[in-house]
Parts: structure tokens; sequence; C-alpha cells
């Protein structure tokens, strides 16, 4: 067994640096690596360039770099709950890069897999396309999309072991699993980490190959982003 | 003239026995409470589950369980869980059969336009220029005219496009109208409503054949 796990947030943040570039997993607040996002805060590195599909809320998720101008460019594929957002972006002081969410999630992959790009039919015929290469496939017209070149790739898991095995909970598995050794160096933060063999290896979701570094997360909020009920 | 509840209620009719369904945000989502019990339907959100069931009871939310709109959810028997690269492989390989979205433009090309109003609102396309792309059944549930009372059922989007000649069928308060080779096709209008009336609140043209029936709802 190869062990990487580390025993703080602070050691698996190390060596991120002004100006490199990030993958964060998450779907809205939905499985955010949320003790590294607070680390980031913390460690004040600048400059960054984060791919994530979502930029979080005023105060919480990545919000919280927003808030603190941390974030040089964004690349999303929605952006709508976070006021902060759409006033550093339409007044030019935050790039972003808008990326149907299929095809984000496909460049992940993509990096992930080692494949240098792909086509898709997402996005033609509307200004996604602009300055990509267009072709047809089964009299259908498909771009050209690249995958994504990262430093680092932050990811949250449910249950990890010091392997670096992962396994996700819910829809908490959306851009983290992707994201997965889609980076340089790819970091897990994991809400239960366990000893090698506590996971049965036919539940694991990706394997620890993937992950360099792995931790117990302090403290999971798992904030709500729309609490939707009905009544007993 | 119909209300949100009604459109959503009438595109459930289109929903048929053994469809996988994408439903977008809005009145969209609205129409998972109207289809025909006595079918089997499994819902697709593409931020990672198949088999969707109703929000959960009141203290028994989980921030690990949600739709795509953010909301917290539940799932039903024989519900899967997946991550967002295999969810939209799903929905361009075809496998999800009928796609609901809203719009704020569409036009008699069968083009629409849903994510972006240049220099107000600046949210994202989200999932929605992959589903449209790539899904060959697709409805938009969507308002025929805007706050002004100016048509949104146009001869060509004004606004930044989500994607070319996808759309295939339109309801609106006022109409149900088929996206046809040579047009916007009026199909049924809304209980209550003229032809006539539709077509002065339509800006493209519309093809009227025979007699048009009123929609049938509930």
């Amino acid at each position: 067994m190869i062990n990487k796990k580390v025993k703080s947030v602070q050691e698996a943040l190390a060596g991120i640096e002004d100006g490199m570039t990030i993958m964060l997993g998450g779907f809205g607040l939905c499985g955010i690596p949320e003790n590294s996002i607070a680390e980031l805060v913390k460690k004040d590195v600048t400059n960054l360039t984060c791919i994530s599909n979502n930029a979080g809320v005023d105060d919480f998720g990545l919000g919280l770099l927003l808030q603190k101008r941390q974030i040089k460019k964004m690349i999303s594929s929605y952006v709508g709950e976070n006021a902060e957002f759409e006033r550093q972006m339409l007044s030019g002081e935050l790039e972003v890069e808008l990326t149907p969410q299929g095809t984000l999630a496909e460049k992940c992959r993509a990096a992930q897999a080692g494949i240098p790009a792909f086509f898709t039919p997402a996005g033609f015929g509307t200004e996604v396309a602009e300055g990509k290469e267009s072709r047809e496939f089964n009299g259908k017209m498909h771009i050209l999309e690249h995958a994504y070149k990262a430093d680092f790739a932050i990811v949250k898991a449910w249950k990890g072991d010091e392997a670096g095995n992962l396994i996700f909970k819910g829809t908490a598995r959306n851009f983290n699993a992707p994201m997965a050794g889609a980076g340089k160096i790819t970091i897990a933060e994991v809400e239960e980490l366990l000893p090698v063999g506590s996971l049965d290896p036919n539940q694991i979701h990706i394997p620890g190959i993937l992950v360099q570094r792995i931790f117990k997360g302090e403290k999971f909020e798992k904030r709500i982003e729309q609490r939707t009920v009905r009544k007993k | 003239m119909l209300g949100k509840e009604e459109i959503a209620k009438r595109i459930a009719k289109e929903v048929k026995d053994g469809y996988y369904v994408n439903l977008g945000i809005g009145i969209p989502t609205l129409v998972a409470n109207y289809v025909r019990t006595d079918i089997s339907v499994e819902f697709q959100s593409e931020n990672g589950v198949l088999g969707m069931g109703p929000f959960p009871f009141e203290g028994e939310e989980d921030a690990d369980i949600i739709n795509a709109g953010k909301q917290t959810i539940t799932t039903l028997p024989g519900a899967s869980f997946f991550d967002s690269a295999f969810s939209f492989g799903m929905i361009r390989s075809q496998h999800v059969d009928l796609t609901i979205l809203g719009a704020m433009e569409v036009a008699e090309n069968g083009d629409i336009a849903n994510w972006k109003i240049p220099g107000k609102m600046v949210k994202g396309m989200g999932g929605a220029m992959d589903l449209v792309a790539s899904a060959e059944n697709i409805i938009v549930a969507m308002m025929h005219v805007n706050k002004a009372g100016e048509s949104k059922i146009l001869k060509r989007c004004t606004l930044p496009l989500t994607g070319v000649g996808c759309v295939k069928k339109v309801v609106t308060e006022l109409a149900v109208m088929e996206v046809t080779p040579k047009g916007f096709k009026l199909l049924e209008r809304a209980p209550g409503v003229s032809v006539e009336h539709i077509i002065a609140s339509t800006e493209a043209e519309l093809i009227i054949e025979g007699e048009i029936p009123e929609m049938k709802i509930g």
C-alpha cells in the first residue's frame, strides 16, 4: 500500500501558489471541498484560475475566495447564485469563461483519462463555438474541445482510505469523480478517513492511483442551497 | 389562457410509458407532478441522479442529495447516482428520451435562446447547451409574450443562442405549436383563446390547417 494520508489541510495544500490553476469539485454547494476552500482563504493565494461548475454563494464555497479577490479567472457553467460574482464579472474585474456543463465535465474527464481533446455537439452554432474547429460526424456538427490543464485538483469524498481510494455519496459525486487525477496533483478531503482494508474494493468509485494526498476534513457544514420539503 | 401549472399539466401528456425524462428548472420541474401514475417514467437530473422522487419530508433533507436546481430531493426504488461526466454521456448518447426546458425565445427554425441577456443577465448556460444539442425530443415550456406584451415566438432569435434547429414542440399559455421544416404549426389553442389572439401574439408565421382544437388539460 502506498500511503497518501497527510495530517492536515495545511499539509494537503502545500505547494499551491499565486497564479496557479485549480480544479474544485462540487455542484452548487453539494460536494464542495469546503475545508480546502477555507484554507485557501487563510493561505491568501491570489491570481488563481478556478475550474468549478459553480462559484458558490456570496458567503460560502468559492464565494469566499471571490470576496477576497483571490480569483483572477473563473471557468464555470452556471454562476447565477452569486451576486458578488456577477458584479465582478460585469465590471470586468473577473475574467469568466462560461462552458456548457457537459463539456466542462468532459474536459475534466479527458484530462483524467489522458485524452487531449474531443468533439462534442454542445454549443455548435452558439458563441461557445467561436474560434473553435468544427467538424461533421454522422450528419451532425460538432466542435473541438480540449482537456483542461490544472496544477491541482481538489475533490471531496464521503469515505476514503489511506491508499487514496474514494467513495462518494449521493449527488455529491458530480464533478469530484471526473476531477480526480485531472490535475498534476490531486488532493482529496474526506468525511471519514479509514485504514486500508476498511473499504470493499467492489465499492470504490475512484482508485487511489488518482489521488496524491488525502486528509480528513475537520468540519463539514454541508450547507443546503435550496431547502425544499413536503409536509408529513 | 393557461397558468404555469396548466402548462405543466399539458406537457405531462407528452410523457409516455418507458421514458427517461430530463426536466429543466421552472415550469418543467412542475411537470413531474402531473405525469400519469399508471405509466413507468424515470426522471434524470444532470447533476447525477436517475429515479428522482418527490421533495423530502421536513427534517429528512440530505445536503448530498439534490437536483440540478440545487433543491433537496428524494430517490425512488431503482434509482442510481453517477458523476457529471457520466451524466452528460447518457444525454449525449441519446439515452434520455425527452428533455423539457424553459426558454426566453424560440424561433421557427427550431433555434432556442435561454442563457444570456448581454449586459444584463449572465448566469451561464449550465447544462442547457449539452441537452439541446443532443436530445432528439425537446419540448419548450415558456410564456408566449414577455411582460411588455412582445412575442417570444420569433422568426429568428435575437438573444445569444443556446442551440440551433433543435426545438420540436412549444407549449405556452396560449398554444401548442410544433416546429416543422416550414416553421411553427399551430396544433392546439388554450381554452377560450382564439386563433386570432394567437396570431396577434406571435411574431413568427403560423401554419394553420383546418380547425384548431382546444387543449385538453387534466
